[in-house]
């Protein structure tokens, strides 16, 4: 790369043309290989965290959003449900982390959605990168966001006296799960952010998504209130799963069977919407 | 050896719906030549480019970039050019060097080749660039700068520019003019679409003019041009002057009959060369005819394309080009 100069040549000598078609063709290669793909993952990674570092607003979902549920679920639904506060919070907590886990997976496709209409996009496009490196690259780091997110709920919890029976450990694996469930259910609104026309329709199409997911779920109320057909479907949602895992890993420190099934409806969630994303993308600008 | 041509497209199509945004195009750009693609907006040129760099599907016909073929290699294909948009297609949020940097990295370059990629194109874009604010408080002409030097990061042989000058001022055009023949002097090929035909003139090679979708005519600068004549000379005849002598007046020195537009006392007539304005004028003045202004303007796009198709550059246009050079010696 030492004989790039774009000084202005003397004009009296034009220099030898330093650039050799024949021998770039001859370099191309037809496909990116693994080690490329993930380097060029974490550079739009990188790219996403300077963007968010200059945008902070892109953080009131995961920080607000888990101090004020908190403390509205909790005085709302305690009593009702559990008899009092302290008593909701072990079944509640977990129920929060899972519930704004998935809506920070909300905004990822929603600003996607913003981002791929900018022209940085074409670049991207045009650009001989994995396909998959202009998705994955902020959803890695997104991660930061379900961190937040989830280790919040946590301290907010503790502060309105919630103390874990699962210790350190259980609520770090809690907080593990509920990120690496976050990172997987985020495919689903990355295919919706590559599919909708604009970032409200992508921000529509989640909202009725994200609803029944969090709600027809055992995240606030125990399954065995419910009617026998609804609590079917509650017994099948991944987000059941994980608060489920969650609840064992940080009330009582136990990795259970839940925690199997979460990770295997992470992996089928992936599995299904990663390549349709990719595809969409591919088809779409 | 046998050197296959950069750019080689038959029968390029696009269709969106029942319209047909590129409507069968054959393109032949030579390796090292700049090749001008010119029209109006709305005439296709975009649409053709992005199907040239994997950017949008090919709906009809086939293209090799370098003999590579764009529908089966894209990734190859991919690794041969770069893409300098209409739109500066760099990140707003980042810095000039971080956006650099990215590009590189995204590439390939290790950590410090794509520092230091960075650090010496910023050197020869421009210090304001070197600033590490975020691009969206730049200039639109340091952002288009910026963006062909992300073009330029992996010396791609084969560089597209999408109208690199719509908008700039003419300081600002007059440095990416100046870009852009450095790199055809390292060797490089390019494929520049412009509304300009002042532009096309400057820095192209070959130059073909589309329209609707369509090639309707190619050739060199000079032979484009002279389809229209070196330039147009305007008169407007003072109130009560008579046109029909006045028309035979410059005739008879032109040798051409010039077009008039009898209400508003106004004709136009090409102009071999520009200095024979003034006979003109001095046969008017003996003839005793009064003129109110004359205006001498180069052949703009509007003319080379009136003459070529029989029909307006304007018409299809969302924005009609009626910014194209004019010189004006009089009023």
């Amino acid at each position: 790369m030492s004989t790039v100069d774009l000084e202005r040549p003397a004009p009296a000598a034009p220099r030898t043309p330093t650039v050799d078609p024949a021998a770039a063709v001859a370099r191309a290669r037809p496909r990116t290989t693994l080690a490329e793909t993930v380097s060029q993952t974490l550079s739009m990674a990188w790219r996403a965290l300077k963007k968010m570092r200059r945008n902070p607003e892109q953080f009131f979902d995961v920080t607000i959003q888990p101090l004020l549920f908190t403390a509205m679920f909790a005085y709302v639904f305690g009593g009702a449900v559990s008899g009092d506060v302290q008593s909701y919070l072990p079944l509640m907590i977990p129920g929060i982390v899972g519930q704004t886990v998935l809506t920070a997976c909300m905004a990822t496709g929603v600003q996607l959605r913003e981002d791929m209409e900018k022209g940085v996009f074409d670049r991207f496009k045009s650009l001989p990168i994995a396909r998959i490196a202009p998705l994955a690259g902020p959803m890695v780091a997104d991660l930061v966001r379900y961190l937040i997110a989830a280790s919040l709920t946590f301290v907010t919890g503790m502060i309105m006296g919630y103390s874990p029976d699962g210790g350190v450990l259980g609520v770090l694996g809690a907080v593990a799960l509920a990120i690496i469930t976050g990172w997987s259910i985020a495919w689903i609104f990355t295919f919706v952010g590559t599919l909708a026309r604009s970032a409200q329709s992508v921000q529509g199409i989640s909202m009725l998504l994200l609803f029944p997911l969090t709600f027809l779920s055992n995240a606030f109320v125990p399954v065995d209130t419910l009617p026998g057909w609804l609590r079917d479907f509650v017994n099948v949602n991944p987000v059941s799963h994980l608060i489920s895992a969650m609840r064992d890993l940080a009330n009582h420190g136990t990795v259970s069977a839940e925690v199997g099934w979460t990770l295997l409806a992470g992996l089928v969630v992936i599995a299904i919407f990663a390549p349709l994303s990719v595809r969409s993308y591919r088809r779409h600008l | 050896m046998h050197q296959p041509p950069a750019v080689h497209a038959t029968g390029l199509e696009k269709r969106f719906g029942d319209f047909r945004a590129v409507a069968g195009v054959d393109l032949e750009v030579r390796q090292g030549e700049i090749f001008g693609v010119l029209g109006p907006n709305g005439a296709g040129k975009t649409t053709m480019l992005r199907m040239l760099a994997t950017l949008l599907p090919i709906d009809g016909g086939r293209a090799e970039i370098f003999g590579v073929d764009v529908v089966r290699e894209p990734h190859r294909v991919r690794q041969l050019l770069g893409v300098t948009g209409q739109y500066a297609s760099v990140d707003e949020l980042l810095t000039g060097r971080e956006n650099l940097r990215l590009f590189g990295r995204l590439q390939g370059l290790p950590r410090a080749d794509a520092r230091a990629t960075a650090d010496r194109l910023l050197e020869q874009v421009g210090r304001e660039a070197a600033a590490d604010k975020p691009l969206s408080q730049f200039s639109g002409g340091m952002r288009r700068r910026l963006d062909l030097a992300a073009s330029l990061i992996t010396r791609p042989p084969l560089i597209f520019l999408d109208e690199p000058t719509t908008g700039l001022d003419p300081r600002t055009r007059g440095q990416m003019w100046d870009t852009i023949r450095e790199l055809v002097a390292d060797g490089c090929t390019l494929l520049l679409t412009t509304q300009y035909l002042d532009e096309a003139d400057q820095l192209a090679d070959r130059i073909a003019v589309i329209d609707r979708g369509r090639k309707v005519a190619e050739g060199t600068p000079d032979e484009l041009k002279g389809s229209v004549g070196e330039s147009t000379l305007q008169l407007q005849l003072a109130p009560g002057a008579d046109a029909a002598l006045a028309a035979d007046v410059v005739e008879r020195v032109l040798g051409r009959s010039p077009v008039l537009t009898p209400e508003s006392g106004r004709m136009n007539v090409p102009l071999p060369a520009a200095d024979e304005a003034a006979d003109v004028l001095i046969a008017l003045r003996q003839a005793a005819i009064g003129v109110a202004g004359v205006t001498v303007a180069k052949p703009t796009l509007d003319e080379v394309f009136l003459a070529i198709t029989g029909h307006d550059a304007g018409e299809e246009s969302q924005t009609p080009t009626d910014d194209a050079p004019a010189m004006e010696v009089a009023r």
